[in-house]
């Protein structure tokens, strides 16, 4: 789908950074932050209007690390849980802009816009096991597409792919130490469906039903 | 649920899903396994052409294997939950190993160190920097809906790993072989799955989740089976000696899938078949045997090889075709934004400014640190010892032996070869046949050291020592003296004594007396061992030899 890619830019604030990858219409929401110079555009609104699913707490953009929490990566996974995001805005002096701003970008600017098929369609939610549900699904998908468009205008001319606005940065490696993970009874409340210490899913490994069974299927799921 | 009302019976049920579940966990853990290695070649896999019979039998196997172990470590790959096995499901499970929304990976410096020391122990190219990646897939045991893995750039390249086996038309001959290793990728695990058919449900537990992987691929440079599970056995006792994988493969923590084609040599390759679930060594020879010979009859038969993927069923030595996903599977593979690149330093002095050195993995510490490894420590034995390969072998899969043997030789002044038929042939032989471990051994190495000193001393036979040993493994507390003493086991060397049991043996057996007078001295052997059985293995057969010489003269 989307490719995931990273700008160079001479320091951290003026990066653009597309997170949506592939995952952009599955499990995680097209949460995109995109901040080019001065420009700086937010999915805010095209998220609201998309039908996804599952709806779960991460899709939401007000998620994404967007702090200094994040920037280091120096903090245990069990710290970055359950530390308190207001708190730690107030330690950190984010090189993240803490306000959007943004200027729209001009249709003509942009590229043909893309018409996803059907056949596409049914093969997205093949992979990433979500339903798009109708033709508002499709149109959803495709105002996705035309918003992540707007990435064309930005003049990437000489400047070098990177993976991550951290890529100078050495990877902090943790000792090998047990800190966490007794905590099956905790995990096991999330759960809607469990068998003993078991979570329950539905089988796996089986031959996808057809399009039309899928939606049906997906209506009356339990699961 | 109504399974969960009915305690007992669910918990049968649970087990009888779980021993089913067993044979299929390698099947599951391939599904995670990178397929993009295989399918950069698949353009060029023709297939075979056959144009008359007889062909089929210049067609070679090719083998390539790709090896998943599970990195001996504390905790996971990424969360400081534990590793564990057979613990209560879902009781060593982080959040992030749940996937719980807003947990980051945080790397183990363990695993990245295991990675390393394999890596140069198969002669690996380090890369200073590499890359994680997620590779996309959905299914219940793995939550996150992605893998993460190191798809661009592994943590280590262009290996190899010589290893060797006994081939030629006895099955006597040391043949020496060598496959290139690909690349070294750290991921994760993924869970576990209990498929119960009945209610159409899976059951997940996540303790696996998340427990560092090496992935280790290996060329297409085998070409049987006996060469994929000789590799297998020697990269075990590799990573078993570094202690980066503890890799017992029937409890999954060494998983192997083989990548299977047949062609005539000179042509391009034919078209691969993958073989899973196979968890043993053993099986490894045997799944890969079975799957060409198939493949050979398939194109004999005018047939066609599909790119499909094979289970290995133990229970008929056949691989049976695995209800593969439709079509090809896409993985999305893209860059894991939440972790930087890794780096590893050459040495302190290239470690950048600002950057803690006890945080860091530095090649040349752990360089320093490398054990010996099983194909040095054997090319060793031989060449310090004067053993036969064969026995090298032998002392090096045996954990321990090794150190026992040294230190039996260390203790005696018998020689390095007397040594080695005592410690083959008696030790072993009674570990085997009691089926003990060698730390179980009730013979030290002094205890065997001593008797070998009594026996080189020319106080016993070897005979008679043989005895001593039986009874030292029956009683390890009594000294080597007191024992020979206790079975009146000492050497017979009284002339009057020997001069009296001669002359017995010579009366009553006057044909042979005959016989030798006639010429045939040969048969004084036979009164030699009639004296022995007289004196229990006790009389000093120089000594004998010369009475009776002068006897039937």
């Amino acid at each position: 789908m989307f490719p995931c890619c990273f700008i160079r830019r001479s320091f951290l604030s003026s990066v653009v950074n597309v997170r949506s990858g592939a995952s952009g219409l599955g499990a995680t929401a097209p949460g995109s932050k995109v901040t080019a110079g001065r420009r700086l555009f937010t999915s805010q609104s095209l998220h609201r209007a998309a039908p996804l699913r599952p709806t779960q707490p991460r899709c939401r953009l007000s998620e994404l690390p967007a702090n200094g929490a994040w920037s280091t990566g120096r903090r245990a996974a069990g710290c970055r849980w359950s530390s308190n995001r207001s708190s730690s805005n107030a330690d950190f002096s984010s090189k993240i802009p803490q306000f959007p701003t943004w200027e729209p970008v001009a249709e003509s600017q942009l590229p043909p816009p893309t018409k996803v098929s059907l056949d596409l369609v049914d093969k997205l939610e093949r992979l990433a096991l979500v339903d798009f549900g109708n033709q508002e699904g499709v149109n959803c998908l495709e105002k996705a597409i035309r918003f992540a468009d707007q990435l064309h205008v930005v003049n990437t001319d000489g400047v070098e792919p990177m993976d991550s606005v951290l890529e100078d940065r050495p990877l902090y490696l943790r000792e090998d130490t047990v800190r966490e993970g007794d905590c099956a009874e905790e995990l096991l409340r999330l759960s809607k469906h469990i068998v003993e210490e078991y979570f329950v899913a539905p089988p796996g490994n089986i031959p996808l039903p057809t399009r039309e069974e899928r939606s049906a299927m997906l209506k009356h799921a339990d699961f | 649920m109504a399974a969960s009302s009915s305690g007992s019976s669910t918990l049968k049920r649970t087990l009888c899903t779980f021993i089913r579940y067993r044979s299929v966990r390698c099947v599951r853990q391939c599904n995670a396994s990178i397929r993009t290695v295989c399918t950069s070649g698949s353009t060029s896999q023709l297939q075979p052409k056959i144009q008359s019979k007889g062909v089929s039998s210049q067609l070679r196997g090719v083998v390539g294997l790709e090896i998943h172990a599970q990195i001996h470590a504390t905790s996971k790959l990424f969360a400081c939950s534990r590793v564990a096995f057979c613990s209560p499901p879902n009781s060593s499970v982080a959040f992030l190993d749940a996937s719980l929304p807003g947990t980051l990976p945080v790397l183990n410096r363990r695993c990245v160190e295991a990675a390393v020391i394999t890596g140069l122990a198969l002669n690996c190219t380090i890369n200073r920097k590499s890359l994680f990646d997620r590779k996309h897939y959905f299914y219940a045991d793995m939550p996150a809906g992605y893998q993460i893995t190191q798809q661009r750039l592994p943590i280590a390249v262009n290996g190899s790993l010589i290893y060797s086996y006994f081939g030629g038309r006895k099955r006597n001959q040391v043949l020496s072989r060598c496959v290139r290793i690909k690349q070294i990728q750290l991921e994760q695990d993924s869970g576990k799955s209990l498929h119960d058919d009945q209610r159409s449900q899976t059951l997940i537990d996540l303790n696996r989740a998340g427990v560092g992987l090496m992935e280790l691929v290996m060329e297409a440079d085998m070409s049987c089976g006996d060469e994929a599970a000789a590799a297998v056995r020697e990269l075990q006792l590799i990573l078993q000696t570094l202690g980066t994988c503890q890799g017992n493969m029937s409890e999954g923590q060494l998983r192997v899938d083989a990548n299977v084609s047949v062609h005539c040599p000179g042509e391009p390759l034919g078209v691969r078949t993958e073989v899973k679930n196979i968890n043993s060594a053993r099986y490894v020879a045997r799944a890969i045997d079975y799957e060409i010979q198939r493949q050979k009859k398939v194109l004999e038969n005018g047939g066609i090889i599909v790119n499909e993927t094979r289970a290995f069923d133990s229970k008929s030595g056949t691989t049976i075709p695995m209800r593969d996903k439709e079509g090809l599977q896409d993985y999305r593979f893209m860059p894991e934004p939440n972790l930087p690149p890794l780096f590893v330093y050459e040495d302190e002095a290239s470690v950048p400014a600002g950057v803690n050195p006890t945080q860091v993995v530095m090649i040349d510490r752990l360089k320093a640190e490398l054990p010996e490894l099983p194909g040095v420590r054997r090319a060793r034995m031989v060449d310090q010892y004067k053993i036969l390969p064969e026995h090298s072998f032998t002392l090096v899969n045996e954990d321990g032996l090794t150190e026992y043997f040294e230190r039996v030789v260390r203790n005696t002044k018998a020689e390095p070869r007397k040594v080695i038929g005592w410690v083959m042939k008696e030790l072993l032989g009674n570990l085997n046949q009691q089926s003990l471990k060698l730390a179980q051994s009730p013979v030290s190495p002094e205890a065997l050291a001593d008797l070998l000193n009594v026996l080189e001393s020319g106080h016993i036979s070897s005979s008679a020592a043989k005895v001593v040993f039986q009874e030292m493994w029956k009683a390890p507390e009594k000294a080597v003296e007191q024992l020979v003493k206790e079975l009146d086991l000492g050497l017979v060397s009284d002339r009057e004594k020997l001069l009296k049991i001669c002359q017995k043996v010579v009366d009553t057996h006057p044909e042979q007396v005959h016989v030798i007078r006639a010429g045939n001295k040969k048969v004084l052997n036979k009164l030699m061992g009639a004296v022995q059985t007289e004196t229990k293995g006790r009389a000093d057969p120089v000594q004998v030899r010369a009475i009776l010489e002068e006897m039937t003269s």
